[in-house]
């Protein structure tokens, strides 16, 4: 028995900010100590607070300590654990009260949050299998095996209501009686965790987190459908997402978990593991496979569907990281209590990453129907530097922008397509009034003319003419007709692409249109850009007011732009600037301001 | 995505080539294993120039055709060799509405390279690449696997300055 537990985060937003070095210290100190055998230390998967890491918990106590750095190590193992004493200084300010501290789940960031398919992410190390099984892990698949037929699973997946959570929102358990009724002698359960949406970490911190679950919803899937090979396409760019799930793996079949007669039953099923290579197309479904296979990951035509004709040519299902980690607790407590949770059509919850310009960066779980606004005021903290929210953009370079008058819908797959954007995969990214959206909409459609696999016409020229049309708005060459030629494109995009990827490559454009095309007037009859982003459009000036000739700005300059001197009214000479903003941000005084 | 090429002459060794013919064997039989093959040799030479791309069509028997336009789609795949220390930005969203992109600017202004270059000693190499999901430390930019994140443009010089020696 262990009389302190401490966790430490080891998720990538933690690990980025050091934490692995905490461990090490961690566990020098507390040997030091002579604690070794009173203090379980644990590394654990992602808390979700990532703005505040790297993030330890010592319980019993629940103490958040937040932007922990290797020095503080060695006050917190004397202080707390020698002697009992928190570590004051440390806490996540929000759980600071008097003489106590709050509970974690009473502070606003995790009050509305429900976490289901992060459930052990901060909670078990991803490491160890043991600690997953203490947590109810395999059980699922036991009782599935052991007692319930493939018809009954599926049943029980369809009536949950679970959807897809790749973004499309196609209900999870038809896949599978689809991909369960064609007879073959060799069918697949793929996992897509080919998370390249930017600005997106979902399935990357479930993976980190909580890896046993996906690995055990696999193999539920594969004896629903009757197959005996899963496999889990992963980007390269996590590489401690990779590393957490191959130990897994391999724990997984040490325990008899995955390979022959799981449970002592006739049922077989292994799991490998196939890195991605950074191909944003590759999230789709067909073009997955493809890639799989070890081809160029191109999409193609459906049908056939891949539930007759998938990978290598058999039926084959693939669901989403966080689909299937939602699996397992739906098998243990059934469809009923699932389909209690969330709105009529969308049922449990969405794990959003939640980023850009807000307080509380980072992983939130909360159930469907919750408002954007509860999302990013209350759990978010606002919007930092007491700017003004302008958008939130979900579902990446396929979704759009939502302004402040529809902060109140509550979300679910639905709605947010009807208010002109999508689920996606759950990045939510906040903009604030700096923020220029006709900048945005260039700057997704830069990133889908370079992802573009280029098979179809549509997509591979249409993007293209689409991102030369914005670039030529922001630079104040555009016209108002092309404002209205750029939406006909918009539309034939849309309606001719042949994936998912150029189906939905122009929203960006059309929800920033929708709701902010004042802004894209601007840029074009004005020649100006609200937010002042766009460079061509912008201006510096010194005001001669505030200006006290300290000479800063002019030695600050690379072009030499500035004139003055000491103690005179500096001047910028606007022929000769490139607009580098290096004299605003070193000025003092707020002389220098742009329009 | 355009490749660049590298111009530089191709300088494997015997070992690289003995090591690379080991992966080939190890993946032999097994379906779809191009991709396997082609990321563990990148792992080996750093990069796959054409002489690596030769090799493995030979080896596994897939036309070199196939294996160039499999080495040109996916972004992970580089035909020119990268520096001793890889600067990576990234320009995923989070990060852009953070100020990436004036970050990415800085560098590419002192090291006096662009997208994919590599600077002539061989030292630094640059790239913009997608959200490497620490969303949560935006903006960010990685040096090898060495990740720097709450980046401000000022941070460019003194982060450069760690790598001179």
């Amino acid at each position: 028995m262990y009389r302190s537990h401490v966790l430490i985060c080891g998720g990538t937003g933690c690990t980025s900010s050091n934490s692995g070095k905490i461990l090490e210290v961690m566990k020098e100190e507390v040997a030091k100590a002579g604690l070794t055998d009173e203090i379980n230390i644990v590394h654990t998967g992602c808390f979700g607070l990532c703005a505040l890491g790297p993030i330890m918990v010592v319980y019993p106590e629940g103490a958040f300590y937040s932007m922990v750095r290797p020095e503080d190590v060695p006050e917190i193992v004397q202080e707390h654990l020698l002697k009992g004493r928190i570590v004051k200084r440390l806490l996540y300010q929000e759980t600071v009260q008097e003489d106590t501290i709050k509970s974690l789940n009473e502070t606003d960031f995790y009050k509305k949050q429900m976490r289901l398919a992060l459930r052990n992410c901060g909670v078990i190390n991803p490491e160890v299998i043991d600690e997953y099984i203490a947590y109810d892990g395999y059980q699922a698949l036991a009782k599935c095996v052991t007692e319930m037929t493939p018809e009954e699973v599926i049943k029980v997946v369809l009536d949950s209501g679970l959807r897809g959570r790749g973004g499309a929102g196609f209900p999870t358990g038809r896949k599978w009686s689809l991909a369960a009724a064609n007879k073959a002698d060799q069918k697949y359960v793929c996992c897509n965790a080919d998370e390249g949406d930017p600005g997106a970490f979902m399935d990357r911190s479930v993976l980190e987190g909580d890896p046993h679950s996906v690995i055990e919803a696999m193999a539920i899937a594969g004896y629903a459908i009757g197959a005996t090979q899963g496999y889990v396409y992963v980007r390269a760019e996590y590489p401690i997402a990779v590393q957490r799930l191959r130990i897994a793996i391999d724990q997984a079949r040490e325990y008899g978990l995955l390979g022959k007669n799981i449970f002592g039953t006739d049922f077989c099923f292994d799991v490998d593991i196939r890195l991605g290579a950074g191909a944003f197309v590759c999230g789709e479904e067909t073009a997955l496979m493809t890639s799989i296979e070890g081809k160029r990951g191109e999409p193609h035509p459906r049908p056939p569907f891949p539930a007759v004709k998938g990978l290598f040519g058999k039926p084959t299902i693939l669901n989403n990281v966080e689909t299937y980690a939602n699996i397992p607790q739906i098998i243990l407590k059934g469809a009923e209590w699932f389909s209690s949770i969330g709105t009529e059509k969308s049922k449990g919850t969405k794990v959003f990453a939640v980023g850009g310009k807000i307080h509380n960066t980072g992983l939130v779980e909360v159930p469907m129907g919750t408002t954007l606004r509860e999302i990013v005021e209350e759990i978010g903290g606002g919007i930092p530097n007491g700017k003004k929210f302008k958008a939130a953009q979900t579902g990446g370079p396929s979704g759009g922008c939502i302004p402040a008058q529809h902060l109140d819908v509550p979300i679910d797959y639905d709605n947010l397509i009807a208010i002109g954007s999508m689920m996606g995969s759950g990045g939510l990214i906040v903009m604030d009034e700096d923020t220029c959206m006709v900048d945005i909409a260039k700057f997704f459609l830069e990133f889908t003319v370079d992802e573009s696999c280029g098979k179809c016409t549509p997509c591979r020229v249409g993007t293209k003419r689409l991102y030369e049309m914005l670039d030529k708005i922001t630079k104040g060459e555009g016209t108002l007709e092309d404002i209205d030629k750029m939406e006909e494109l918009c539309y034939h995009i849309k309606n001719n692409s042949l994936c998912g990827l150029g189906q939905t490559a122009p929203n960006p454009v059309l929800s920033t249109l929708q709701y902010f095309r004042d802004e894209y007037i601007a840029h074009v009859k004005d020649k100006t850009c609200p937010a002042h982003v766009c460079k061509s459009l912008l201006q510096y000036y010194i005001d001669p007011d505030k200006c006290r000739g300290c000479t800063l700005c002019a030695r600050q300059c690379p072009v030499g732009a500035i004139d003055g001197k000491v103690k005179e009214v500096h001047k910028i000479n606007t022929d000769r600037c490139v607009k580098c903003g290096a004299c605003m941000e070193k000025c003092r005084f707020g002389a220098i301001i742009k329009k | 995505m355009q490749k660049r090429i590298g111009n530089l002459p191709f300088k494997g060794t015997p070992e690289q080539e003995e090591k690379l013919l080991q992966v080939i064997e190890s993946h032999k039989g097994q379906k779809g294993a191009l991709m396997p093959v082609l990321q563990e040799a990148q792992e080996i030479y750093g990069y796959l120039p054409l002489e690596v791309q030769q090799i493995i069509s030979e080896k596994m028997g897939i036309p070199m055709e196939e294996i160039y336009g499999v080495a040109t789609f996916y972004s992970q795949f580089s035909l020119s060799p990268k520096g001793q220390y890889k600067i990576s930005v990234c320009l995923g969203t989070a990060c852009y509405v953070k100020g990436s992109g004036k970050i990415y600017e800085k560098l590419s202004e002192r090291l006096g390279i662009g997208a994919d270059e590599c600077t002539p000693d061989g030292k630094f190499s640059l790239e913009a690449c997608r959200c490497i999901g620490a969303c949560g430390l935006a903006p960010v930019l990685t040096v090898n696997d060495e990740v720097y994140g709450r980046l401000t443009e000022d941070d460019v010089d003194s982060i450069l300055a760690k790598y001179q020696d």
